[in-house]
């Protein structure tokens, strides 16, 4: 298990490395920590002419305030230093409460969100995250620069809106709101595994109690990260109680459409859809309502 | 195909990369292919064996290493990555070749390995995480050795000896 031969190049700047991509566009790949990429070119899945490693480019990483309402993470930003931001965990619970799921601290000590993201893995978590969170995605080129909505963004099964000559340089997030909720759980096989269903959930509340907005995101749900739409819609202005609950946790089950494998049928991921989005719905309600 | 040329010269050479890189507090430096693994450059390259090599995508541990303070997989890492950076391996554990890494001496006395294959992945990833965490709980030790698979101890040993690990390097 040995990568075939390729071309390596350690970017000196940002500019350079879009150049490099622009010359090479699909032949080439950006390095940035590995933990996927590098695993698929071991067996030889991937095949890249040219991998750029972003790895020097610094400022690509870092997680910055932008306003009050939201919050700007580098792609090259590494989990373990997101793991460990006191900033991420106040503005960005949802997101905290995940990164101890995404592999093993090994993993995390390599692995950055955007590689993660433009990876696109159904499986993953952070792709749903920020799909709940309805977040976008900059994607820059030497041509110049978009943001992507999250919704357009994921494309399906490791398929992203990305062009051939763009990298992911950055995502920008809302920061939760005062009354505001959020809550990950997901169920794996064993600890750091991927998830057989992992459930995303925040809750807004108005001064009255009832839910402003409510969004679920599940991963290994379907074809890419899945926004569970008619649950979420379900909740809309009302009070999230446990009939509310149950009704989003059935809906949840006819909005996902996950393909079953060795580890889990189809029927079994329904399920523990089901019951984790009432455990999370819960718990992201009871958050709100405590303000956090 | 494509990916093969680009990455030779004119007269079919492989393109190689020099690495200038400090292992355990000494100083190498080589030229290497693209492609070379973290982990086969220190087992290959500089005949640093210890470090182990078991699924060679990222789930197993044993080759698990300290680059730059923090324990990653080294066959998820390329050689040229490493120039410029400094690496601790088991070789580099324990102060002199006479005496055993308090790490080591608890995995011994609390029969914390058998075969041994995945040890010094695991002695990596919990020398990292007790510099972190001087005083873990069960909890915190089994959830740092997570990303090492062990397949003799059932880890209850190795649980054990990361506690008492943890207890003597605090004293």
């Amino acid at each position: 298990m040995k990568p075939a031969p390729f071309r390596y190049v350690a970017a000196a700047s940002l500019e350079q490395a879009l150049q490099w991509k622009a010359a090479y566009g699909e032949e080439a790949r950006f390095l940035a920590g590995g933990q996927s990429l590098v695993p698929t070119m071991n067996f030889r899945l991937t095949q890249p002419a040219l991998l750029i490693d972003i790895n020097p480019l610094t400022a690509c990483a870092g997680v910055s305030k932008n306003g009050a309402q939201s919050v700007r993470i580098g792609a090259l930003t590494r989990y373990r230093s997101l793991e460990r931001d006191a900033a991420t965990a106040r503005d960005l619970p949802l997101v905290h409460e995940a990164l101890p799921h995404i592999a093993h601290p090994q993993i995390r000590n390599r692995g950055t969100i955007g590689g993660n993201l433009a990876h696109a893995d159904p499986a993953s978590e952070m792709p749903a995250i920020v799909l709940a969170l309805a977040g976008r995605l900059r994607a820059q080129s030497v041509r110049g620069e978009r943001w992507i909505g999250a919704a357009e963004f994921f494309k399906g099964a490791l398929s992203t809106a990305l062009e051939p000559d763009e990298m992911l340089t950055e995502v920008e997030l809302p920061a939760a709101a005062a009354r505001s909720g959020a809550c990950f759980m997901e169920v794996a096989r064993r600890r750091g595994d991927f998830a057989i269903i992992g459930v995303a959930c925040t809750v807004e509340l108005d001064a009255a109690g009832s839910c402003r907005e409510a969004r679920i995101g599940l991963c290994n749900a379907g074809d890419g990260p899945v926004f569970a739409e008619k649950a979420s819609a379900s909740l809309k202005g009302r009070k999230i109680g446990a009939a509310e609950i149950d009704e989003a946790a059935a809906l949840v089950q006819g909005d996902i459409d996950p393909g079953g494998n060795v580890h889990a049928s189809k029927a079994y991921q329904r399920h523990i859809a089901g019951v984790l989005t009432a455990r999370a719905l819960k718990t992201a309600n009871e958050r709100a309502q405590r303000g956090h | 195909m494509s990916g093969r040329s680009v990455a030779t010269d004119a007269n079919g050479a492989a393109e190689t990369h020099e690495v200038a890189v400090t292992v355990n507090g000494e100083p190498y430096r080589r030229r290497v292919e693209a492609r070379l693994l973290l982990s086969d450059f220190l087992r290959h390259d500089l005949a640093l064996a210890g470090t182990h090599v078991g699924c060679e995508h990222g789930v197993c541990g044993a080759c698990t290493i300290i680059f730059d303070g923090a324990a990653v997989r080294s066959c998820l890492m390329f050689a040229a990555q490493a120039d410029g950076h400094a690496i601790l391996t088991v070789e580099g554990l324990a102060a002199d070749r006479e005496h055993l890494h308090p790490l080591q001496e608890a995995m011994r006395e609390c029969h914390g390995l058998q075969c041994g294959y995945c040890t010094p992945g695991i002695l990596m990833t919990m020398k990292a995480f007790l510099d972190e965490t001087p005083a873990p709980d069960e909890a915190q030790i089994r959830e740092a050795l997570s990303g090492n698979l062990c397949r003799c101890t059932g880890y209850q040993h190795i649980v054990e000896a990361m506690q008492l690990a943890a207890q003597q390097l605090r004293t």
